[in-house]
């Protein structure tokens, strides 16, 4: 076990810990944001850069602060490690400029956007963005793709963080889409137009950290904070079976995996399970789901409506 | 008249040739190094003579083999970094074209001492011929018995390869370059874990350049104390600087390290002078990465001491009024260049070869280039020249990969330094127009020092 202090709160983590997830641990506004970074992938991080984070102290043994901002999710956690987040201007302010950067090809189409209440980059730029832009060039077009019978592509949208990639490394048996070309023209797409089909490949759309990748069965139904997200579970003899259903009434609108308090599913889920069983008969209903995560979706919607007689 | 460790050689007419090389005293270092040294005392050879490496980052060469994770349980691998893509620099380029068997026998030594039997040769996939030129070698090489199994009857055995690049700047990178090796993408990744632990298919590695490289034979013969007589201070030896722009004699110099600037652009023996009698306005010292300086700062240091061609003399000043050494790629600018466009070049080069995954990076580069294009086309506003300098701060330092400081150390410094000539197109669109426009740029007389 090392100690490791961030924002003057101290705790103690395993060895080979990142520093995001040590800030996971401790919980609270001190953890950093992040954008490419998915705990249950692997290799996933240090792309966005949003979790940038200054290391005053590298460790016990050598308390030289790290000469540069480091990505807390792609950098493990030393004994006597004191790291500032949102304690330090120059954190902040970087995290600033990198929203910025992240928003400026960015077609911020939200009110037509299928993510919108539910978009890490909206939460994001909430919290770190600026108002105004300073950006008057053109912007990155592409036309949106069918990638596949269930998902759509808007590549305008996409943050460029990998994470659909990762995911169709580590839970398909065969990748068939990637990132193409370089620098601002870089681009997801498929090898053959409309292959991407696998059991697992529609949990793109739950990692996709924006609206880049959407679901084609949900496509312009309703914007998500007007829907009632249950658990759910089925026996399910491809994936675990449990699901979060979202319902209007007593229709279900779609399934998704279940997201924990960072956005990030607890367990992945097979694309019958989330795109074919959207009858009310083919699942047990466990009772609501609390969305833990500052979005409009839970904006004190759910607590007060579960327990009006507490607080 | 300094010393030519590298190009002595260049002349003699077949050099390229394995019996012309031979004839001429190549190879000794090999039978040196291989029969009569252990890879230990070789290590501690380089590291005696101080060299540096030539790739652009100066870290010390012995130091960074004795980082080499030594466990037997993995192969090792040499891998030399022959991706020269830097705008202005064109020194690995010359050497490998006439000297392909002077690299083949650094590579053998350095291999040796770090106990790889496998060696990749990582060249820019621009360079098709001298591909060829370096497979020719290498099969001389084999055929004389200096690759292959058993060398020299020593027992060790060495396979050098050559790998072509497709193309991209970025694979110059180290970790990139030992991802596109793998024949992945090549996205540079973070270190740590550095090369040294977990380099090429995980096992420890290490990456230098073609010149660090070719300077290993030379070392073994003349002794690292011999080597660190030459060059001043930290910068030992002899370096190759490829000059090019408004000289009179644009090419590859070996020079001896401590010569001073000045020396270097005006004397007959190197660059010969501004071309046609115009006046020095700029120089790019270390490829297109570094800080440009204006005339009086390259040529003499904030102290008001010469600029050295040092490691330690070219940073002074920071980064106010200093610049680095880099990859020796020396762009020289007279008094009629245009600095906006010289910029706009850059950066249109950087947003091109940015591997984009990083946010900063990618997004950083591509909005200066589409800014500066404006302000090189008569389209430019007051407010962007303060924008220009406030994104590269932005994208300074907080990237994967030193890319993205190098894209934005240009704008950065072009904007300290000729602030007036971004103002004056901003001011007077109707020159941009013209080709030459570079010329008709009004110089304030307090401003800028022409030599
Ligand atoms: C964007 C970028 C491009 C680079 N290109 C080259 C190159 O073309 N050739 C090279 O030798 N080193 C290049 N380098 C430096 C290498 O990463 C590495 O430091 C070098 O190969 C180490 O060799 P050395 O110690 O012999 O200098 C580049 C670095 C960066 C960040
Ligand atoms: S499509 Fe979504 S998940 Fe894939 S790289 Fe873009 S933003 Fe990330
Ligand atoms: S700094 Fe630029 S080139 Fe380097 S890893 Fe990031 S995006 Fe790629
Ligand atoms: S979450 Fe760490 S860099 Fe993206």
């Amino acid at each position: 076990m090392v100690k490791v202090t961030i924002d003057n709160i101290s705790i103690e983590v395993e060895d080979g810990t990142m520093i995001l997830e040590a800030a996971r641990k401790i919980g609270g506004k001190i953890v950093p944001p992040a954008m490419c970074y998915y705990s249950k992938l692997k290799k996933t991080g240090g792309k966005c850069r949003t979790c940038l984070v200054k290391v005053a102290e590298s460790s016990s043994r050598d308390p030289r602060p790290m000469p540069k901002l480091v990505a807390s999710c792609s950098t493990p956690v030393q004994d006597g490690m004191v790291v500032q987040n949102i304690t330090s201007k120059e954190v902040l302010d970087a995290r600033k400029a990198i929203v910025e950067f992240l928003l400026i090809n960015h077609p911020l189409d939200c009110p037509v956007c299928d993510q919108a209440g539910e978009c890490d980059l909206q939460d994001l730029s909430f919290l770190h963005g600026v108002m105004a832009t300073r950006y008057e060039e053109g912007r990155r077009e592409y036309p949106a793709i069918d990638i596949g019978s269930y998902i759509k592509l808007h590549m305008n949208r996409c943050i460029h963080c990998y994470r659909c990639v990762f995911v169709a490394d580590q839970l398909t048996d065969q990748r068939v889409h990637g990132m193409f070309y370089r620098s601002d023209s870089m681009e997801i797409s498929t090898y053959i137009q409309n292959v991407v089909d696998n059991d697992f490949s529609g949990n793109v759309i739950d990692a996709c950290p924006v609206g880049a990748l959407t679901d084609r069965t949900f496509r312009f139904k309703s914007r998500v904070w007007f829907l009632k997200p249950i658990d759910a579970h089925r026996e399910c003899n491809k994936c675990c079976g449990k699901v979060t259903a979202w319902m209007f009434g007593n229709e279900i609108y779609r399934i998704t995996g279940r997201k924990d308090q960072w956005g990030e599913v607890e367990e992945f889920i097979c694309n019958e399970c989330r795109f074919e069983r959207k009858e009310i008969k083919d699942w047990f209903i466990e009772g609501p789901r609390k969305i833990k995560r500052q979005s409009v979706i839970s904006a004190n919607k759910y607590e007060k409506l579960l327990k009006p007689n507490q607080k | 008249m300094g010393r030519k460790i590298l190009t002595g050689l260049v002349t003699v007419p077949g050099i390229r040739s394995f019996p012309v090389y031979r004839g001429e005293g190549g190879y000794m270092s090999v039978e040196k190094a291989l029969c009569e040294m252990t890879p230990i005392d070789i290590i501690k050879e380089v590291t005696k003579s101080g060299l540096r490496g030539r790739g652009g980052a100066g870290f010390p060469t012995g130091l960074k083999w004795s980082f080499l994770d030594r466990k037997p349980d993995k192969p090792h691998y040499l891998v030399c970094n022959a991706d020269e893509s830097e705008p202005g620099t064109f020194k690995d380029r010359f050497l490998m074209e006439n000297m392909p068997h002077l690299l083949i026998e650094g590579l053998i030594i350095s291999s040796f001492a770090l106990g790889a039997n496998t060696c990749y040769i990582y060249v820019r996939g621009e360079f098709k011929y001298i591909i060829g030129l370096l497979n020719k070698a290498i099969r001389e090489a084999y055929e004389n018995k200096f690759l292959g199994e058993n060398i020299l009857g020593t027992g060790y055995s060495l396979d050098i390869f050559v790998h072509p690049g497709a193309g991209a700047y970025i694979c110059g990178e180290e970790t990139a370059l030992l991802e596109s090796l793998k024949g992945k993408r090549g996205n540079p990744r973070i270190k740590p874990p550095f090369p040294a632990y977990k380099g090429l298919y995980d096992c420890p590695t290490v990456v230098n350049n073609v010149e660090t490289i070719a300077t290993v034979g030379p070392i073994i013969i003349m002794g690292g104390e011999e080597y660190a007589s030459i060059g001043k201070g930290k910068s030992t030896g002899t370096k190759l600087i490829s000059a090019c722009g408004n000289i009179n004699n644009p090419g590859v110099y070996e020079i001896e390290l401590g010569l001073p600037v000045e020396d270097f652009i005006y004397s007959q023996e190197y660059c010969g002078g501004i071309r046609d009698g115009k006046r020095l306005k700029a120089v790019v010292a270390g490829g297109s990465s570094v800080p440009v300086l204006p005339a009086d700062l390259i040529l003499s240091t904030p102290q008001g001491q010469k600029r050295l061609i040092t490691f330690e003399s070219m940073q002074e000043g920071g980064f106010d009024s200093g610049t680095m050494l880099g990859s020796g790629g020396f762009i020289v600018y007279n008094e009629d260049q245009c600095m906006v466009r010289n910029t706009w070049n850059f950066t249109r080069f950087y947003r091109h070869e940015s591997c984009g995954q990083c946010s900063p990076c990618r997004e950083g580069t591509g909005w200066m280039e589409k800014v500066l294009y404006r302000i090189e086309h008569g389209k430019g506003k007051v407010s962007d020249i303060d924008l220009l300098v406030s994104v590269a701060n932005k994208i300074e330092g907080n990237t994967i990969c030193p890319l993205g400081d190098a894209a934005a150390w240009p704008v950065a410094s072009a904007i300290r330094h000729f602030r007036h000539e971004f103002e004056y197109h901003i001011e007077h669109p109707e020159i941009c127009n013209r080709m030459d426009h570079g010329k008709l740029i009004e110089q304030p007389a307090a401003s800028i020092k022409y030599r």
